[in-house]
């Protein structure tokens, strides 16, 4: 029985591992190295890495931190960030690292999805898509980890980035990020409802049920970050991962 | 020594750090000499059909691996892409494939009666054992594996099929024939469920 995916989604800025609220106030969680160590003894379905300082400081990825990663990370893992070489995603998925995620550079070049699409199949090709409301509620693209505006509207972008041969579409709420109080159902609803390549929700989870919505509103799989490093009211750091047979009575109801 | 067959269509890391977790001798080489040499084959692979043979004929591989395979019957195990090469052809391409296996690799297709689901097939999912076999010994209880594919093989004969899988309807997720050995899904990146089929390939074939 096939059951949607739950992955970790994971923020590394400089040496640390650390959890957003609306991407910013970096809050400090551990030693990536470790952290990632103890999600793979959980045996998490996949894990998403995004180095969130690489693309606005104009940085390359991190090679080495991703390769130690990597060689004890036995699910499969995403990586993100300071992503605009071919020769740099040949090198990281080398290392063993499966899927690369890409935002910035997908809305300055989005020719650039469709040559790496075709250089290293679609399937290890994901567009990251994150999304702020303005104030007339009016959805709209930002990149740089939520600092520039595009101007662009999330649902034709992504159905552009699906024709450029993006594999899967990480969708995030900039808004929901951090705030543990659900999922934007109607964002989802309305990207998942444009495209046909899986849809990765992310923001807003605070509840194991909250992964459940996701999906009814039309997500193939759904990411989070403080729901699996938070503990409590007070957010205490502990990382958790539900078991896997409590994330399938989650799913298909009892 | 284990060979994996490095012919450009990627995953090599992957599986070269899980060997090393299990402590198995395994070197990546598209070397003529170093695959004439090899006790154990594992034939990798992401990527599209055609590419796949085309890069194994680029590389002068595929006499080679009939020869180790067919003649000197060197167990080998092919991984998602790998493992749709053991089949004579693939409606992804139009090249012909290995063609170890009586089988054809053809795409997902639901009928009326059947839920029609997303493409590629993604994620954990489990299987059904069809025939005993040291592949799949010691498997732990609720054992999953990760897939990620768009097409799947289908057996002309039952008894070479090892293992199915439920998405729609249920599809060959692993086959078997003397030496020969396919897993549609990742070992590499299926957490310990991976590494015991690994294992048993590297110990127990």
């Amino acid at each position: 029985m096939l059951i949607p995916r739950v992955i970790p989604c994971l923020l590394k800025k400089e040496l640390a591992l650390v959890k957003t609220i609306k991407f910013t106030n970096p809050n400090y969680i551990g030693d990536p190295i470790n952290t990632i160590r103890i999600f793979n003894d959980l045996e998490v379905d996949e894990l998403i890495f995004l180095d969130i300082t690489a693309t606005k400081e104009n940085k390359k990825p991190p090679f080495e931190v991703i390769s130690q990663v990597a060689s004890e990370c036995f699910m499969p893992m995403t990586y993100g960030g300071g992503i605009k070489e071919i020769d740099d995603m040949r090198r990281i998925f080398s290392l063993g690292v499966e899927k690369i995620v890409i935002c910035t550079y997908a809305v300055d070049e989005p020719l650039f999805i469709k040559r790496v699409a075709e250089s290293f199949g679609s399937q290890s090709i994901v567009v990251s898509i994150d999304v702020k409301k303005d104030s007339r509620g009016k959805y709209e693209v930002y990149v740089e980890g939520g600092t520039r505006s595009t101007k662009l509207d999330p649902v034709e972008f992504a159905v552009m980035m699906e024709q450029m041969g993006a594999g899967e579409i990480f969708l995030n709420s900039i808004d929901k990020d951090g705030a543990m109080e659900g999922y934007d159902l109607e964002l989802i609803q309305r990207v998942a409802s444009a495209v046909n390549v899986p849809l990765i929700a992310c923001g807003g989870a605070g509840r194991i049920e909250d992964l459940g919505e996701a999906i009814k509103a039309g997500a193939s799989a759904v990411a989070a970050g403080s729901l699996f490093v938070y503990q409590g009211k007070n957010r205490s750091v502990l990382i958790n991962f539900p078991s896997h047979s409590e994330l399938q009575e989650m799913f298909l109801g009892k | 020594m284990i060979v994996v067959i490095d012919y450009g269509m990627g995953n090599l890391g992957s599986i070269q750090n899980m060997l090393k977790k299990i402590g198995a001798k395994g070197i990546i080489s598209s070397d003529i000499s170093d695959i004439q040499k090899a006790d154990k084959l594992i034939l990798p692979g992401v990527g599209a059909f055609d590419n796949g043979m085309e890069n194994l004929e680029k590389r002068g591989l595929i006499p080679v691996l009939n020869e180790k395979v067919l003649i000197h019957k060197t167990p080998i195990l092919g991984i998602c892409l790998g493992m749709q090469l053991l089949s004579k052809k693939s409606e992804e391409g139009h090249l012909p494939g290995l063609g170890w296996i009586e089988a054809e690799t053809i795409k997902f297709k639901f009928n009326e009666n059947q839920t029609r689901l997303k493409i590629p097939h993604m994620g954990w999912n489990t299987i059904k054992i069809k025939k005993d076999n040291p592949l799949f010994t010691n498997m732990y209880e609720e054992t999953r594996f990760y897939f990620v594919h768009s097409y799947h093989v289908f057996c002309h004969n039952k008894q070479d099929v090892l293992a199915e899988t439920h998405y729609g309807f249920d599809f060959v997720s692993s086959l078997q024939k003397d030496n020969i050995f396919g897993v549609q899904f990742h070992p590499e990146k299926s957490h310990k469920f991976g590494q015991q089929l690994l294992k048993n390939f590297v110990e127990n074939i």
